[in-house]
């Protein structure tokens, strides 16, 4: 620990802080007393696709093309669940299907 | 009274504990890994848990491990985090609604709202005879519980484990995969979900993997503001 115990707790605080200012702002913003703009709930409304969308992206960042495996356990993985998804719409049977896949890829064959 | 209570709560349990094991899945495996890497930086396991009870914001952790073995700067910390942590912004944004009437419980929903329980709660509909409020509140309690108990485990147990859980950690991408899946299921949603996909792709390929976040963010938000008339039904 490079740092003492008093400069740590203060890091760990600030982070924190950061973290829940992020959280709370929109809900210190628009308090439920008052109603929201309503180009702020239109946002509320649009934004959940949207932002699932930039997960998917976000979780895929470090995914190299270029590098072998290629991103191919990942696209093979994914293409699965969109498989699974549509046949049988089963949330927990797409997620589990496609993370088993993906396991067996990165573990046996794209080793 | 007490006793319907207790059957309510439990009720909204069972019917939020499905929902979350993708999320038991990575997050024990994620929260580990935390803890391990806590361990070779020299903080034991109270340092680790303490942070993930605290400050509870996944990827922000693993960036403040750097941030905690260099030269002591609390304000570069707080902007650090407040930047990794902009995307929470838009969860906000979008839970107003949900989130409304739910009394001091409702701070906790706040804190806690992370990527993973974001995802869930604003995809899942609350199941005909559920308590809406404790629905939300399992949801955000067992992602919460999930993290920090794997970062103790990962701690405790260090490199004891001997199980190889690599791509155990793609269960939260497939989780992130299903609910947009499930998002463009509704024809009013598709739009919004492909503008999220592509702005967010583009945003990694200009910016690159480190800083793809709040450009993201804004491009976003101006092509769902520009769209607006396209969008809105």
């Amino acid at each position: 620990m490079p740092l003492s115990i008093t400069q740590t707790l203060i890091t760990i605080a600030a982070i924190t802080l950061g973290a829940m200012a992020s959280r709370f702002t929109p809900f210190l913003l628009f308090p439920e007393s008052k109603k929201p703009p309503k180009v702020i709930s239109y946002l509320g409304q649009v934004l959940p696709p949207a932002m699932m969308g930039l997960l998917v992206v976000y979780c895929l960042k470090n995914v190299s093309i270029r590098n072998s495996p290629h991103g191919i356990p990942e696209l093979i993985a994914i293409v699965l669940i969109v498989v699974l998804h549509q046949w049988k719409s089963n949330v927990l049977l797409s997620i589990g299907g496609g993370t088993i896949a993906y396991i067996l890829l990165v573990q046996f064959i794209f080793v | 009274m007490e006793l319907t209570k207790n059957k309510n709560r439990l009720h909204a349990l069972g019917a939020a504990f499905p929902l979350t094991i993708p999320v038991l899945t990575g997050f024990i495996v994620l929260g580990m890994t935390y803890g391990v890497l806590m361990q070779t930086k020299g903080y034991g396991v109270l340092w680790a848990v303490l942070m993930s009870a605290v400050a509870f914001c996944g990827s922000m952790q693993f960036v403040a491990i750097t941030l905690l073995t260099a030269a002591f700067d609390p304000l570069a910390a707080f902007f650090l985090s407040l930047m990794v942590n902009a995307r929470h912004l838009f969860y906000g944004l979008s839970m107003l609604e949900k989130y409304k009437g739910l009394g001091k419980l409702r701070v906790f929903l706040i804190y806690t709202l992370c990527d993973e329980t974001f995802s869930i709660a604003s995809s899942a509909l609350v199941p005909e005879g559920v308590d809406r409020k404790y629905f939300y509140f399992f949801i955000s309690l067992l992602d919460y519980f999930y993290w920090v108990f794997g970062t103790f485990l990962g701690s405790v147990l260090g490199g004891v484990l001997s199980f190889n859980t690599k791509g155990l950690d793609f269960a939260l991408t497939a989780l992130f995969v299903v609910l947009f899946l499930e998002q463009m299921k509704k024809e009013e949603n598709r739009l919004a979900g492909m503008a999220g996909l592509i702005c967010a792709a583009a945003a990694l390929a200009v910016f690159g993997a480190e800083n793809l976040v709040i450009p993201a963010m804004i491009l976003i938000v101006v092509t769902l503001l520009s769209g607006r008339k396209l969008l809105c039904r």
